[in-house]
Order: structure tokens, then C-alpha cells, then sequence
């Protein structure tokens, strides 16, 4: 545990890299977004935990603006969010994002998969993106595969070889929705430990997690949404030894007593 | 008992219902993707004409399209397209038509395989930054084809059929040839009928059973 801190604390967290100011979001009638303000900086890794329904995707989504904002600001590394169009098309190439189902294209191999970006957004030629692409599979445990179909891998490599897309791109900053939820338990790990390794190199990341053991050992910070308000911010130690809200506190003793 | 078939160029007239479902089977396949491309656009006036574009064709009886390019678009407004003698005019009118048709149900059938698609596939190809045209073609479109290979065979037999109103415009099918021999060769209608039907079943039977297998083989495993 200890060791653990000692190396994440070891990356420098130097400026703001993600910041959402006073963003709100309505679904018709749902406020799902209430004036959430966060701050994430560069090389940090914050948890994003809550009920279910409390906003957490929509949160994520919001940050590469899969989902619009009704008001508020959103910037990355200093600009604010494009409109649609070419000049958001190179912000989500810079924004790598996981899903809780992979989303894999199906038609494509893992190979494929992984070059995609690098060939139509990267323009990347196609021998360096190959190269690329097959040392970040051998990177996620999943360089034997390359030549398979999505559908023949497990989903923990699915998982793998989606992360192995994003990190292809070369994000500044990684969005992890849930990425082991839809999981069998048996293939978690294998998955948060590719994970955790991108924390302890440096990358910036948000995952939405329930997956508390992450949180303890990677998070620099738990943010705690309810209701689509952010309810609390800190350290996970101090969140999960001393959460200060009722809401985090039910809700914490639901998920631990699992 | 074939003697009736003396005389006349049958093989001809099929080569030209083979050119003219070819030509129209390319010109609905290109533009039935580019109507449902439109149809899935964020751009609205792209929506609106593709909608209505698709409800007022696909409605129309397929005559009264191919009398509008004839009479209409050649013979009032003057449209030649590609040129050359009446006879090559009147097969571009007629691949014209029926492609404006055509396209139509290629355009529904493709939507269909669009619907199939999960919308996972385009959110990870959004987050990738692909351009919205980059998502549709390489993402989308590609396993919307494969889910849509069946329904378009039959759309393909039905434009194999549906070729034979071209005659209505004078071009020279083989249901045109038909109708001429039924006119001189009164003893021997019902066999007329028959060599015609079963022409159109060699055309169109393979079609049918190769993409099925086709079909079979591309289908995308999720
Ligand atoms: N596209 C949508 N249209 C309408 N309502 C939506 C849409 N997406 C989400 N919602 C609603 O917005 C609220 C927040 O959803 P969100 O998916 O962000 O929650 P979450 O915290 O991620 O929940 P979970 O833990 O179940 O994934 C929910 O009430 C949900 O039903
Ligand atoms: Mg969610």
C-alpha cells in the first residue's frame, strides 16, 4: 500500500490539464449535470464513484463531448471544447476514451483496430503505425491476438486491445467509463492491472469505477457524485476512512459490505 | 419445337436486360449509399431531402419515373446525358430511371443495416477522432453492408425484373422481344412465355443464391 503511494505520488501533477467550470446538462426534463466544477491536472488519476444514475457517464462523456453541455465551460490543456467539426475531431484525438462494452469495430481485426486512428487521424504511415499498434498489444498482454476478430477475443482482452486504441493516439488525458463492469470477475484484474501501470507512468486519467481496490491504489483523488452534484473531493484514504456526506456514507457502506 | 425461335436475336435482347440491371445495379448502389449517408447526416437539409426524396420515388410507379426521364427530362427539357443514336439515349433514360428508383430501396435497406449496427461502434469511432463522413465509411457503412447483403440481393432480382419497363421507353429488353414474337408466333405463345420466364430465372436464381452465401460469409460476428 504504502509502496503504492509512494510511486504515484513519484509523477509530477504540473498544471491543469482538464477543467470543467459550472457545467450543467439536462437529459428533457433530468438535470443530470448540476453546476459540476473539477479541476484535474496533469499526470492525475481521479475515480469518479456515485449511485447509479448519478451522472457519472454523462461526467465522461461531456469531457470529449460525446454528450453536449447546456451551460458551463469545459476546457483541455487551456482551450475550450470545439464546436462540432474538424477542430473537435483533433480535441477527441487527443481525449482517449475506454467503454464499458469495448466497442471494438467489429469488422476489423485487433490489429486493424488498434491502427485506425493512427492512419486516418494521425496520418500516420502505415509500417510506423503497424510497428505501433503490435507493441502496445505486446504492452497489454495481447500481442499473440493481433490477428484476430474482436468477437474471438475474451472480454478482458477486448478490454486490453481498446485501451491499447486509445493509448495509440497518444491522448494527453484517458476517460475510463466503467471498463470493468461488463466484465466476467475472473478477468478484472488482468484489465486494472494494465491500468494501473498507465497510472504509475504518468498518464491522466478519469475512470469511473466501482472497483474500490483501484481507487485505494491509484486514485490521487475519489470524486463522489450524487444526484448530478459532486458531493465530495478527496484523497481516497481520507474519502474512504472519513467520508463526510451521508450520501457517500450510505453509499460506501453498501459497496464495501459486498 | 424451338423452330419459333428462328430469326429472332434473344440472346441480344437479354444482353441488354444484363447491361441495363449492371449499369443501374452500380448507378443505385452509389447513390441509394449516398441518399442513406444523408439520411443519418447531422445536417437537417440533408435529412429533409433524402426523406422526401425516398417517399415520393419509392411511391411512384416505377413506369411513370421512366416515362418522366423519357418524356420529361429528354423529350421536353432536352436532357441527351451521354448522347449517341435514339437507341443508346433511350438505354441511359432507362438506366437513369431505374437507378432514381432503385436507389430508393438500396437507400431503406442500407438504413435498416445501419440500425444494426450498435451505436458503441460510431461513439468509439467519434472518440478516436474520426470526421462524421471517416465514421460513416469506414465504421458504419461497412458493417451495415454486411448485415444487408440479402435484402439487397432482392433488390437486385427485383431490378433484374423490374428492367423489362424499360420497353415503355422503347429500349429494345428482352420483354420487348417478347412481345414481338408473341405478335408472329400466335401457335406457340405459351412456349414464348416460357423460354422468356425461364431466361429471367437464369439471370436472377444465381444472383440470389450467391449472395446468400455471400450474405453468410461477411456477416459480422459481434
Ligand atoms: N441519452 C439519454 N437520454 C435520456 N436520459 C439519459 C441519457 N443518458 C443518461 N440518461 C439519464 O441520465 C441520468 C444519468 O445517467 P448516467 O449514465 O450519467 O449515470 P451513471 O452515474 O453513469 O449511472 P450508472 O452507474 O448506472 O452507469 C440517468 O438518470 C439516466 O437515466
Ligand atoms: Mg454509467
Amino acid at each position: 500500500m504504502s509502496e503504492v503511494s509512494v510511486t504515484k505520488d513519484a509523477v509530477e501533477k504540473t498544471g491543469e490539464l482538464v477543467a470543467l467550470t459550472g457545467v450543467n446538462k439536462h437529459f428533457g426534463a433530468l438535470h443530470v449535470l448540476q453546476d459540476v466544477n473539477l479541476s484535474i491536472a496533469r499526470g492525475e488519476v481521479v475515480v469518479v464513484i456515485g449511485p447509479s444514475g448519478s451522472g457519472k457517464s454523462t461526467l465522461c462523456r461531456t469531457i470529449n463531448r460525446l454528450e453536449t453541455i447546456d451551460a458551463g465551460t469545459i476546457t483541455i490543456d487551456g482551450n475550450p471544447l470545439p464546436q462540432e467539426g474538424r477542430e473537435l475531431a483533433r480535441l477527441r484525438a487527443d481525449v482517449g476514451m475506454v467503454f464499458q462494452s469495448f466497442n471494438l469495430f467489429a469488422h476489423k481485426t485487433v490489429l486493424q483496430n488498434v491502427m485506425l486512428g493512427q492512419l486516418k487521424v494521425r496520418k500516420t504511415d502505415k509500417k510506423a503505425a503497424e510497428e505501433k499498434a503490435r507493441a502496445l498489444l505486446d504492452r497489454v498482454g495481447v500481442g499473440t491476438q493481433a490477428d484476430k476478430y474482436p468477437s474471438q477475443l475474451s472480454g478482458g482482452q477486448q478490454q486490453r486491445v481498446a485501451i491499447a486504441r486509445a493509448l495509440a493516439m497518444d491522448p494527453k488525458v484517458m476517460l475510463f467509463d466503467e471498463p470493468t463492469s461488463a466484465l466476467d470477475p475472473e478477468m478484472i484484474n488482468e484489465v486494472l492491472d494494465v491500468m494501473q501501470q498507465l497510472a504509475r507512468e504518468g498518464m491522466t486519467m478519469v475512470v469511473v469505477t466501482h472497483e474500490m481496490g483501484f481507487a485505494r491504489s491509484a486514485a490521487n483523488r475519489v470524486v463522489f457524485m450524487a444526484d448530478g452534484r459532486i458531493l465530495e473531493e478527496a484523497p481516497p484514504e481520507q474519502f474512504f476512512s472519513n467520508p463526510r456526506s451521508d450520501r457517500a456514507k450510505d453509499f460506501l457502506s453498501k459497496i464495501l459490505h459486498h | 419445337m424451338f423452330d419459333f425461335l428462328d430469326g429472332y436475336d434473344l440472346l441480344g435482347a437479354f444482353w441488354v436486360t444484363v447491361k441495363l440491371t449492371l449499369y443501374s445495379a452500380a448507378g443505385s448502389l452509389i447513390w441509394g449509399t449516398i441518399l442513406a449517408g444523408m439520411r443519418v447526416s447531422p445536417v437537417p437539409v440533408m435529412r429533409v431531402f433524402s426523406t422526401a426524396y425516398v417517399n415520393v420515388v419509392r411511391n411512384t410507379p416505377l413506369t411513370i419515373v421512366l416515362l418522366f426521364t423519357s418524356l420529361g427530362l429528354n423529350q421536353t427539357m432536352g436532357v441527351k446525358l451521354f448522347g449517341g443514336s435514339s437507341d443508346d439515349v433511350n438505354f441511359q433514360l432507362a438506366v437513369l430511371g431505374l437507378t432514381l428508383y432503385t436507389a430508393t430501396f438500396v437507400c431503406e435497406s442500407l438504413r435498416a443495416g445501419i440500425n444494426t449496427v450498435p451505436v458503441g461502434q460510431a461513439e468509439a469511432a467519434r472518440a478516436l477522432g474520426l470526421s462524421f463522413t471517416q465514421v460513416l465509411t469506414l465504421v458504419v457503412l461497412p458493417q451495415a453492408f454486411r448485415a444487408v447483403v440479402a435484402p439487397l440481393a432482392n433488390v437486385l432480382i427485383a431490378l433484374t425484373k423490374n428492367s423489362t419497363i424499360a420497353a415503355a421507353i422503347s429500349v429494345a429488353e428482352a420483354s420487348a422481344l417478347m412481345k414481338t414474337m408473341m405478335e408472329n408466333e400466335t401457335d406457340s405463345i405459351t412456349l414464348v412465355f416460357a423460354v422468356f420466364a425461364f431466361g429471367f430465372i437464369v439471370l436472377t436464381l444465381p444472383v440470389g443464391l450467391l449472395l446468400g452465401w455471400v450474405s453468410k460469409r461477411v456477416a459480422v460476428k459481434r
